[in-house]
C-alpha cells in the first residue's frame, strides 16, 4: 500500500458514499467555488481531523476493509496526508486491512475470563463452519463468556454472549444482538448507581423521566455551577477508572478556565480485560449518563461533550445514540438545556479497537483523528486536553455518582462507603463465580463478601487466586480474601481496585496461561510509541511462554525483574507502567511454578 | 490566509483561500481590490488622511477597475476579489507578503507599489502583525543589500552619487572613489555585449545557469577576457572561470553576520575549519586587493570590518559586536548605542505627528507580459521552485529526496488532452529565444493556457533557454515568470 503519496486507486460507489456521509458532517476540507478560486487551506483540514475516525469506521461498514481505494479517497476529502491516515487506518484491531472473505467478521474473545470458559474450541467450530474467525482480547462480555462480536457488512454488528456455533448462527439470521444483562442485584434496596437498571426503558426518555430521571439536572441547575463542584468535592468522589483522583478538584480545574472552550470527556472506552460495569449502566440505563454528563458541562461552562465509546459495544451504542436523540428532541441537550440558557451538546464516538485509547490522552488523540498514542503529561487534560483545550474527562461510572451526590448533597453522599474512599462501587464478578455480573457494594465491603454476594465459588476450598482489578491489577490470593475494598486498605496492602475487576479462579484453571495471554495482551497492545513498553511486553510474554512450556532460563526471573523496573519507571503512559504488574503478583502468589 | 498565484501550489494549499489569477496580472488585482476596498467604505480613513498623500487622485486612477472587469483580466471570479478585499480590509492585522512571483516580472517595482497601495488604503503597515514583507530566499539577501551590494549604493543604502555621504566613506577609507552608479547584473550581461565590461568577477552566484535566456548569457561570459569565480561550488560558471578561488562557506566556516528578512543583523560563528584549499572570504579579497596595490589592509577580521562599518553606516551605528551577542541581533535602524532597534520599519507612520514624508499612493497601470501569446506561441510558461530543491540545483543535487521527482514540464489535462500527449511524454519545448526537449507531467489543478516547470536541473532541461530576459527598468530583474511557449510532440519522424 501506498502510504506517501496519494495512491491512484479508486474507491467503490458504496465507499464513497458511506464517506460522503460522514464528511458531510462539516463539509470537505477543501470547496472549489471556481476553478480559479477554491476555500480550503490547513485550518480547514485541521478541523476535519477529527472525521478521520468516523470516515475509517465508514468504509469498514461498508465494504469490510478499508481498502487502498477507499482510505485514499478519505485523504483527499478530509486533507490527511496519505501516510498519516495509513498510520490511523492501522492503529486498529476493527479495521480491517485486507479485503474481507465474507461478509461477517466474527470476533471472538480469547482473553482471560472466555478462555475459561471454551472460547478456542469455538473459534475451531466456527471456523470449521465455514466463517471468517479472528481471535480478539477482551470483549466486556465477562459475565456470560464465550463472547462474540460480529463485524458486519452493511449491517448492524452483533454481540452474542455465552456463544455456541449454533447461537452464532442463529443470531446472523436473527439479526439481533444479545440482551441487555439481567442484574444479579436486580430489585435490591440501596443501589445508588445500578437502581434503575431494569426497571427503565433505556431506549425511552419518557420512563427514565417515571423513575425520578432528570431531577438531578433540575436540582443543579438551581445551585449553580459551583455549588455543585463544591458538593462533589464535598462528597469525596474520585475517578472509578484506577487513578482515583479527586473529581472536584478536576472539575474546579476545568471550570476555571474561563473563555476557553470546555469539554466533557465520557470515557467509555471500557477495555480492561474483565471489565464490563460501565457497559451494564449504557446498555440499561442511558440516559443516567447523559444526565451526568449535562450536570458536568453546564456545572464547568463546557459546550461540547464527548463519549468515546469502545467500538465492541454495539447494544450500547445504539442505546446511547438514541438517547442522545431523544434528549436533543427534549431540549435536554442543545443550545439551551432544560432552558437553562446554557449550551451542551452530546457527541458519540466510537473506538475502532484499541485497549490503549483508554488511558486520557490517547483518547483525546484518537478523537482528533490521530493514532491513540498517549501524550506525555503535564500539560494536563484540565488545561490541555481533546484539541488541547481544557477538558475533564471521566470514566463512566464516576459520572454516575454525580446524580446520587447532587441529589443527596454532598455531606450526606459521604456518610456511605468509608471516610478515606466514600460511596458505592461498582463491581465486575467473573470467573468461577455462581453468578457473575455487575455489582454494586459500599466502599469497605471485604473481597469474600464481594465474590460470596455472587454465589461464591461452587467450592470455596478450592479458590486459588483472584485477579483484582484487571489485568493492570494484580492476583491475590486465597489468604487475602478478608481485605476491605477501599482504596486506601488496597493501597496498603499493594494492590489496586483498578477498574472493579474481580475474577475468581479455582484450582481447575491453568494459571500460568492465564498469565500468558495477559502478558500476550499487553503485547498486543502496546502503541509502539515508547521504547520501554514496546520492547518490555514482548519480552515478558517471552519469558511467560518459555515458562509455560517448561523451558524457563535460569537468568528469566532476573530478566523479568529488570523489565518490571524499566517498564515502570520509563514508559510514558500507564499501559507499560502497569504491564508487570499482574505478572509480578502471580509470581509473587507461587502461581507460576511449573513442574518440570 | 490568502494564497494568490497562478498555481495551486503546496503553500497555496495551506492557506484558506487560494485565487489563480492570470500570470502577470498581480497590478489589475491589486487595484481590484483597492477599489472595491474603497466602494466598500473599508478604506482606513484616519491612516490615509494622516500618514498618505495621493488618496484622491489614486481612487480616481483605479476607478475603472470594477469586480467585473477585474475578472476579466485577471482570470478570477468577482467574489472571490471581493472576498479577498473584504478580508484583507477588515482583518485586525494583516500582512501581505510576496516573493519573486511578484519580482521576475517586467514590471516587478509596480507589483510591489500595488500593494503598498493596499497596505496604505487600509492601515496594515508599520504596526505589529502587519506589514509588507517580502520573503527572502536566501539567509542574507537582505545583508548583501544592507551592506552596498547594489549599483547605486553604498552600505547602509546611501546612494554613492551623493557627495557629501561619498565624502564620508572617502574619509574613513582614506582614498577617493567614483560617485558614477554601476550596474545591474542585467546591464552587466548587456555590457558584456558590447565589450564594455571585460572582467567579472562572480562571487556566490551562478549566472551561468540562472540567468534568463541562459544561451546569450553563457556565450557573454565565455567571450570575457577574464572570468573570475569565487564560490563554495564548482558551479556551471565556475567551469567557465580562468580563475576559481574556493571560498568558506558563510555559515559555520565564517565569523560574520547575517541580516534576515525582518533587518534582523545576526552574528554568524565559525565553528569548523573549511576543508581543502578554501579560505576565508575576507582573506581572498584582502589578498585581491593587495596583489591590486592596496596598503595596511592585512587580513582584518569580521569584528574589526563591523566596527567600521558602523562608523559610516547610520542606521547600523548603535549595533557594537557585542550587542549584537549579546541581544540575540538587533534590528536595523539602530542609529545608537541605547537605541533598541526598531520593530517596524514604518512605525513612523503612526507617530502624531508624523515623522518624515508622507507614505504616497502610486497610481500604477496593468501591463501584460512582454512576451505575448500568439498562435505561434500559445502557451504561458511560469517558472519556480519546489520545497526540496535550490535554485539552479548547486547546493541539492547532491543529495536524494523522496518527493523530487527530477524535471518535467507541468501541463493542465486539458492543454495536454489538446496537445495529444500524456505524462511521461518527450516533447520539444520553443520559446522566441530557444528550445529544448523535456518530459511531460500532467497537474490536474494547472489552470489552462498555463505550463510549469522548474529550473532546478539544467542539466536535464536547460529551461532558461526559454525564459525571457526582458527586464524591469527599475530592478534591473528579468520576466522570469512569464514566457510564450510551444510544446510539440517528438516523435521518431521529428526527431532530428
Amino acid at each position: 500500500m501506498s502510504d506517501l503519496r496519494f495512491s491512484t486507486e479508486t474507491p467503490t460507489d458504496a465507499e464513497k458514499q458511506a464517506v460522503d456521509e460522514v464528511v458531510a458532517l462539516m463539509g470537505p476540507a477543501t470547496l472549489h467555488l471556481d476553478e480559479r478560486y477554491v476555500v480550503g487551506g490547513r485550518q480547514r483540514a485541521d478541523q476535519r481531523r477529527t472525521l478521520l475516525l468516523p470516515a475509517l469506521h465508514a468504509l469498514q461498514k461498508s465494504a469490510g476493509w478499508v481498502s487502498p481505494g477507499g482510505l485514499d479517497y478519505v485523504c483527499r476529502m478530509l486533507e490527511v496526508p496519505p501516510a498519516e491516515a495509513y498510520g490511523v487506518a492501522t492503529f486498529y484491531h476493527l479495521l480491517g486491512q485486507e479485503s474481507p472473505e465474507d461478509n461477517d467478521l466474527i470476533h471472538v474473545c480469547d482473553d482471560v475470563a472466555c478462555r475459561l470458559f471454551g472460547a478456542t474450541e469455538l473459534m475451531d467450530d466456527l471456523a470449521a463452519g465455514g466463517h471468517q474467525v479472528k481471535a480478539s482480547p477482551c470483549l466486556g462480555q465477562c459475565e456470560r463468556g464465550p463472547a462474540v462480536l460480529v463485524q458486519r457488512i452493511g449491517q448492524q454488528d452483533l454481540s452474542v454472549v455465552a456463544a455456541t456455533k449454533q447461537n452464532v448462527e442463529a443470531a446472523l439470521g436473527t439479526q439481533e444482538s444479545a440482551a441487555s444483562v439481567i442484574l444479579p442485584q436486580q430489585g435490591q434496596e440501596g443501589l445508588p448507581l445500578l437502581g434503575h437498571i431494569g426497571l427503565v426503558d433505556p431506549q425511552s426518555l419518557e420512563s427514565y423521566r417515571e423513575h425520578g430521571g432528570y431531577r438531578a439536572l433540575t436540582t443543579a441547575l438551581e445551585l449553580g455551577g459551583d455549588r455543585v463542584i463544591e458538593e462533589i468535592t464535598t462528597a469525596g468522589l474520585s475517578g472509578r477508572g484506577g487513578a482515583a483522583f479527586p473529581t472536584g478538584v478536576k472539575w474546579r480545574a476545568v471550570a476555571d478556565q474561563q473563555g476557553r472552550p470546555r469539554h466533557v470527556v465520557c470515557n467509555a472506552d471500557e477495555s480492561e480485560p474483565g471489565t464490563f460495569k460501565d457497559r451494564t449502566v449504557m446498555e440499561g440505563d442511558p440516559f443516567a449518563l447523559l444526565e451526568a454528563m449535562t450536570i458536568a458541562g453546564v456545572s464547568m461552562g463546557a459546550e461540547q461533550g464527548w463519549i468515546y465509546l469502545r467500538g465492541e459495544y454495539p447494544v450500547a451504542a445504539q442505546h446511547l445514540q438514541g438517547a442522545i436523540n431523544q434528549a436533543n428532541t427534549a431540549g435536554l441537550l442543545g443550545d439551551d438545556v432544560a432552558g437553562s440558557g446554557h449550551k451542551f451538546t452530546v457527541t458519540l464516538r466510537l473506538g475502532a479497537g484499541a485497549y490503549i485509547c483508554g488511558e486520557e490522552t490517547a483518547l483525546f488523540n484518537s478523537i482528533e483523528g490521530f493514532r491513540g498514542e498517549p501524550r506525555n503529561k503535564p500539560p494536563f487534560p484540565t488545561t490541555h486536553g481533546l484539541f488541547g483545550e481544557p477538558t475533564a474527562i471521566n470514566n463512566v461510572e464516576t459520572l454516575l455518582n454525580v446524580l446520587p451526590i447532587v441529589r443527596l448533597g454532598g455531606a450526606d453522599y459521604a456518610a456511605s462507603g468509608t471516610q478515606g474512599s466514600p460511596g458505592t462501587r461498582l463491581f465486575c464478578l467473573s470467573g468461577r463465580v455462581v453468578n457473575p455480573g455487575t455489582y454494586e457494594h459500599e466502599f469497605g465491603v471485604t473481597l469474600r463478601e464481594v465474590i460470596e454476594a455472587a454465589g461464591g465459588v461452587a467450592d470455596e476450598a478450592s479458590i486459588r487466586a483472584v485477579l483484582l482489578g484487571g489485568a493492570a491489577g494484580s492476583f491475590v490470593g486465597p489468604e487475602q480474601l478478608d481485605l476491605p475494598l477501599t482504596l486506601e486498605d488496597t493501597r496498603a496492602a499493594g494492590v489496586s481496585l483498578g477498574s472493579g475487576v474481580v475474577m475468581v479462579f479455582t484450582a481447575q484453571d491453568d494459571l500460568v496461561d492465564t498469565v500468558r495471554r495477559i502478558a500476550q495482551f499487553f503485547r498486543d497492545e502496546s502503541c509502539g510509541q515508547c521504547v520501554p513498553c514496546r520492547v518490555g511486553t514482548v519480552r515478558q510474554e517471552e519469558v511467560l511462554v518459555r515458562l509455560g512450556r517448561g523451558k524457563a532460563l535460569p537468568t528469566d526471573e532476573a530478566l523479568f525483574g529488570d523489565l518490571e523496573m524499566v517498564m515502570k519507571d520509563a514508559s510514558i503512559c500507564g499501559l507499560g507502567q502497569a504491564a508487570a504488574s499482574a505478572v509480578r503478583s502471580a509470581m509473587a502468589l507461587g502461581l507460576l511454578e511449573v513442574t518440570q | 490566509m490568502w494564497a494568490i498565484d497562478p498555481r495551486r501550489t503546496a503553500s497555496a494549499k495551506f492557506a484558506d483561500a487560494w485565487l489563480g489569477l492570470n500570470v502577470g496580472t498581480d497590478i489589475a488585482l491589486a487595484n481590484g481590490v483597492a477599489r472595491e476596498i474603497i466602494h466598500a467604505g473599508l478604506v482606513n480613513d484616519e491612516f490615509v488622511e494622516h500618514a498618505t498623500e495621493g488618496f484622491e487622485a489614486f481612487a480616481a486612477f483605479v476607478e475603472p477597475w470594477t469586480l467585473d472587469y477585474t475578472a476579466e483580466i485577471t482570470g478570477v471570479p468577482a467574489e472571490g476579489i471581493a472576498d479577498l478585499a473584504h478580508g484583507y480590509a477588515q482583518a485586525a492585522t494583516a500582512q501581505l507578503m510576496w516573493t519573486l512571483g511578484i519580482t521576475e516580472h517586467h514590471t516587478g517595482v509596480d507589483n510591489v507599489l500595488a500593494l503598498s497601495n493596499l497596505s496604505l488604503l487600509t492601515g496594515h503597515v508599520g504596526r505589529w502583525g502587519s506589514g509588507l514583507v517580502p520573503l527572502r530566499g536566501q539567509n542574507n539577501v537582505q545583508g548583501g543589500g544592507d551592506m552596498g551590494a547594489l549599483p547605486n549604493k553604498l552600505p547602509g543604502f546611501q546612494d554613492v552619487n551623493d557627495d557629501a555621504l561619498r565624502a564620508r566613506f572617502e574619509t574613513v577609507w582614506g582614498t577617493t572613489f567614483t560617485g558614477e552608479v554601476g550596474l545591474n547584473l542585467t546591464q552587466m550581461f548587456e555590457a558584456m555585449a558590447t565589450k564594455d565590461l571585460r572582467a567579472v568577477w562572480v562571487i556566490g552566484e551562478n549566472p551561468a545557469d540562472s540567468e534568463a535566456d541562459v544561451k546569450h548569457a553563457r556565450a557573454m561570459l565565455e567571450g570575457l577576457d577574464v572570468l573570475v569565480v569565487q564560490d563554495v561550488f564548482m558551479t556551471r560558471t565556475a567551469q567557465l572561470a580562468d580563475v576559481v578561488l574556493p571560498a568558506a562557506l558563510g555559515w559555520a566556516e565564517s565569523d560574520g553576520t547575517v541580516t534576515s528578512s525582518e533587518r534582523r543583523v545576526q552574528r554568524t560563528r565559525a565553528a569548523i575549519t573549511p576543508p581543502g584549499q578554501a579560505r576565508q572570504e575576507i582573506d581572498i579579497i584582502a589578498d585581491l586587493a593587495a596583489r591590486m596595490g592596496a596598503k595596511d589592509w592585512g587580513y582584518p577580521t569580521a569584528e574589526e570590518l563591523w566596527e567600521e562599518l558602523r562608523t559610516v553606516s547610520p542606521m547600523h551605528g548603535g549595533m557594537s559586536w557585542k550587542r549584537l551577542a549579546e541581544e540575540d541581533g538587533l534590528q536595523w535602524p539602530c542609529p545608537d548605542e541605547d537605541h533598541p532597534g526598531s520593530r517596524f520599519l514604518h512605525g513612523r507612520l503612526w507617530e502624531r505627528p508624523i515623522s518624515g514624508r508622507r507614505a504616497p499612493f502610486s497610481c500604477v497601470e496593468h501591463r501584460p507580459p512582454v512576451d505575448v501569446l500568439t498562435e505561434e506561441f500559445p502557451l504561458r510558461l511560469t517558472t519556480g521552485r519546489v520545497l526540496d530543491s535550490y535554485n539552479t540545483g548547486v547546493q541539492t543535487e547532491s543529495f536524494n529526496s523522496p518527493i523530487r521527482s527530477g524535471e518535467a514540464l507541468d501541463l493542465s489535462t486539458a492543454d495536454a488532452l489538446a496537445l495529444g500527449v500524456q505524462a511521461g511524454d518527450r516533447v520539444q519545448v520553443s520559446s522566441r529565444r530557444g528550445s529544448i526537449e523535456m518530459t511531460i507531467d500532467i497537474d490536474a489543478s494547472l489552470q489552462t493556457g498555463l505550463a510549469f516547470t522548474t529550473f532546478h536541473f539544467p542539466e536535464l532541461a536547460d529551461i532558461n533557454q526559454l525564459t525571457n530576459d526582458a527586464y524591469d527598468s527599475k530592478s534591473g530583474t528579468a520576466e522570469f515568470k512569464a514566457a510564450a511557449i510551444r510544446v510539440e510532440k517528438i516523435t521518431e519522424a521529428t526527431r532530428v
